[in-house]
Formats: structure tokens, C-alpha cells, sequence
């Protein structure tokens, strides 16, 4: 039988986008995606400053819910220092959330489902925490892979596990965020691709069929929403913590 | 039919899934794999300054604002509340001090009423005494005169009676201390 060959992955691969300008500067698909992002955000913010009313209309109340959430996870998470980061958390998790959300969009491309990508977000995050801990504790900060309240003779096995995980983190970070996103686009096109197999394979009994892989995308798409915003939100309260341990070392 | 499907269904997921075999992601061959991350640090780095320096502070201004605003009208929502209450308290003791003085004003008006009532009593009282004293003299007086005026007429009708018994006039020493004892028996009996 010969069905039409589906390559779930081919909505992964890079292309050189803004046309011929793209080609020469290197400026990919992804790029796209990301300068969609960031110019959505900075959108959304100048809409929601238009009015500056005392009670907000609906994108005013989304910026200020935005504010008040990322405000609130860094104050709740590092303490008052965190104020300083706050603009930081809230760049990344702006952009890693709009990646996200416009990922979910049929043509537009998912920057956030590229290991690369999550991997350079997760190496800054990893380098500018450690950074923060030595500028804040000096050599002190290395204090941070001894555990308190353990016998001694327990340290030469636990500072190589403390340091292991420490050095893990920029790996976990990554790659769930990137396996997350990766997975879900995955998973529709795979489903979407049944819809034309059992057409073309079964016909008109095929064409019937292919309304449960059909509800399936559809529940999918809902849980790829819930997704798109606990990733942001994982990726970006995991850097607060993160800086909580530089700011705090414990 | 259905061993059919089923098998087809078996067979397309992971050919559907890895039809190329590679994943574009891995693809470190390609330069715009490793050029999307540059790329991505310009772009947030500007959206960076664009938050920190415009987006995030006014966002804080308005919010700061808008919490000046309640903190204010709280404030003046108190102080108008503290204002009513003294106002009530004040009406409560102008309304006691009313009532005391209605009152003593009520007891003064009763008192002089008493006072003026007791002082009409007296002086009804003695005005009667003084007309009863009055009366009763003029009774004595009246009695007195009657007494006197009796004695002549006794003193004459004695003598008449006892010239027609006796055919002789008696003397008026012998007469007048008898008639004297008589009429004060009769007066006094």
C-alpha cells in the first residue's frame, strides 16, 4: 500500500528567512519566530501603556498581570535582592512563553523546540547565576558544594555529587524545555499524518475514521497550550531558584 | 480488515515519526543551527533594554499610582469616618446636657410652684385666723353689751317684784352685789 510519506521532523528544519536578506546574514526561520516574539511582547506593552488607566481595560490588566506575576515569583522565590534580576526573569520568560505560543500556530515556526536554542538560554542562565554567586560571596561561593550538618567522613562522596548536579543543571533545563516542545509538534504531526494515511489507504471508511486521530490533535492542542505556558513558567522559576542559591547559597 | 489496520497503524508511527532518520535540531552541519543563536541574543538583548529601560518601569509606575490612589482614598475615607464619629459623639453630649437642663428647669418649676402654693396656704390660713379672731371678739363684745344691758332691766324688774311682795323698795347696796351673784350663776351656769 502506498501512502503519502509524512516527515514529522521537517517542521524542524531551519530555512533562511526574510528571503534573500536572510540568506546572507544567516538569518533563519527561527530568527522569524523570535523577532515575532519579541516585537508581540513589546506590542502587548505598548497597548497596555496607551491608557494608563486607574482600572485597566483587558491589555492593560494582561501587562499588569504579566508584571505582577514575574514581580511576585522573584520576590517569593529569591527576596527582596531578586527585584535586581526582575527584568531578566522577565525577558526570558516573556520570550520563551511567545516562542511557545506562536510555536502552536500552523506555519510559524517553534524556536523553543531547537536544542540549541534552549541550550544557549540555559548555559546564560547557568553562567550569569554562577557569575552572580561568586560577585556576590567571592571564593566563599564554593562553600555552596559542601553540605551542612553531614559528617566529614560523608564529604569526599558528597561534594562530587553536589557538583555533578550543579553542573547538570544547564543539561535539565535544556533539554526539558526543547524535549517539551519537540514532543507535542511531534505528536500532532504524527496524528495529522494518520488523517491522510487511513484517506488514502481506506477511503471513504478511512476518511470516517480519521475523525479520531482528528479529536485526538484537537485534546493534544489543549494540552500543548497548558505546555507551552508550564514550560515558560518551569524554565523561568528554575532560573529564580537558581539565582536564589547564588544570592542565598542554601 | 481490522488486523489491517492495525498493522498499519503499527508500521506508520515510527516511519511517520523518523521518516529522514535525522533530526534538524542535531543537524550541526547546517549553519544556521548554531547562527539562530546569535541572532537570538541580539534579539533579546534589545528586548531586554526595551523592558528594563521603557516597558517594566512604566508598568511599575502605573501600578505604584494606582496604589498611591487607594492608599489616599483610604486615608481620607478614615479621616471622614474619624470626623463623623466626634461629630456623633458631639450630638450625643449637646443631647445630654439638653436633657439635664430640661430637667432642672422642670424640678425649678415645680419648686416654685410648692413654694408659691404653701405661701398662698399661709397666707389664706391667716387671713381666716385674723377674720375668726375678729368675729369671735365682736361675739364677746356683743355678749358683753348684752350682759350690761340685761343688768338694769334685772335690777328694775327685782325691784318691782319685790316692792309688790314686800310693799317696800330695797336699798340699792343690798340690791346690786345679789343681782350681781345671780346674773354671773346664770352666765356662768
Amino acid at each position: 500500500m502506498a501512502g503519502p510519506t509524512i516527515n514529522a521532523l521537517e517542521q524542524f528544519s531551519l530555512t533562511p528567512g526574510l528571503g534573500g536578506l536572510g540568506k546572507a546574514i544567516d538569518f533563519s526561520n527561527s530568527n522569524e519566530a523570535m523577532l515575532a516574539a519579541a516585537v508581540i511582547i513589546a506590542l502587548i506593552f505598548g497597548l497596555g501603556l496607551k491608557a494608563r488607566a486607574l482600572v485597566p481595560g483587558r491589555t492593560q490588566a494582561l501587562v499588569e498581570l504579566l508584571y505582577e506575576f514575574v514581580r511576585n515569583m522573584c520576590v517569593d522565590t529569591i527576596g527582596e535582592e531578586g527585584l535586581r534580576f526582575f527584568p531578566l526573569v522577565f525577558t526570558i520568560f516573556s520570550f520563551i512563553l511567545l516562542g511557545n505560543l506562536i510555536g502552536l500556530f500552523p506555519y510559524f515556526f517553534a524556536f523553543t523546540s531547537h536544542i540549541a536554542v534552549t541550550l544557549a538560554l540555559a548555559l546564560f542562565v547557568f553562567v550569569f547565576s554562577t557569575g552572580v554567586g561568586f560577585y556576590t560571596h567571592g571564593f566563599k561561593f564554593f562553600t555552596f558544594f559542601v553540605p551542612s550538618g553531614v559528617p566529614g567522613w560523608l564529604l569526599p562522596l558528597l561534594v562530587p555529587i553536589e557538583i555533578i548536579s550543579y553542573l547538570s543543571r544547564p543539561v535539565s533545563l535544556s533539554v526539558r524545555l526543547f524535549a517539551n516542545m519537540t514532543a507535542g509538534h511531534v505528536m500532532w504531526e504524527v496524528f495529522a499524518g494518520f488523517m491522510l494515511l487511513l484517506t488514502a489507504s481506506f477511503g471513504i471508511f478511512g476518511a470516517f475514521a480519521s475523525v479520531v486521530p482528528l479529536g485526538l490533535n484537537v485534546a493534544l492542542a489543549a494540552l500543548e497550550l497548558l505546555v507551552a505556558g508550564l514550560q515558560a513558567y518551569v524554565f523561568a522559576i528554575l532560573t529564580c531558584l537558581y539565582l536564589h542559591d547564588a544570592v542565598h547559597m542554601h | 480488515m481490522r488486523k489491517l489496520t492495525t498493522a498499519v497503524l503499527l508500521s506508520i508511527l515510527p516511519s511517520a515519526a523518523l521518516a529522514e532518520g535525522t533530526m534538524p535540531q542535531m543537524d550541526f552541519t547546517n549553519p544556521l543551527t548554531l547562527d539562530q543563536v546569535g541572532w537570538m541574543a541580539v534579539i533579546m538583548v534589545v528586548l531586554y533594554l526595551v523592558l528594563s529601560r521603557w516597558g517594566l518601569p512604566q508598568i511599575g509606575k502605573v501600578i505604584e499610582s494606582r496604589a498611591d490612589v487607594i492608599a489616599k482614598d483610604l486615608a481620607a475615607a478614615r479621616a471622614a469616618k474619624i470626623e463623623a464619629d466626634t461629630a456623633v459623639a458631639q450630638l450625643n453630649a449637646a443631647l445630654v446636657a439638653a436633657r439635664a437642663a430640661a430637667q432642672g428647669e422642670v424640678a425649678r418649676a415645680v419648686a416654685e410652684a410648692k413654694a408659691k402654693a404653701t405661701a398662698d396656704a399661709a397666707a389664706l390660713n391667716a387671713q381666716l385666723d385674723a377674720k375668726l379672731a375678729a368675729a369671735e371678739a365682736q361675739i364677746e363684745a356683743a355678749r358683753a353689751s348684752a350682759l350690761a344691758a340685761i343688768k338694769p332691766v334685772a335690777a328694775e324688774a327685782a325691784g318691782a317684784i319685790l316692792l309688790k311682795l314686800t310693799g317696800s323698795l330695797p336699798g340699792e347696796d343690798v340690791l346690786a352685789p345679789n343681782l350681781d351673784a345671780a346674773l354671773l350663776a346664770r352666765s356662768g351656769g
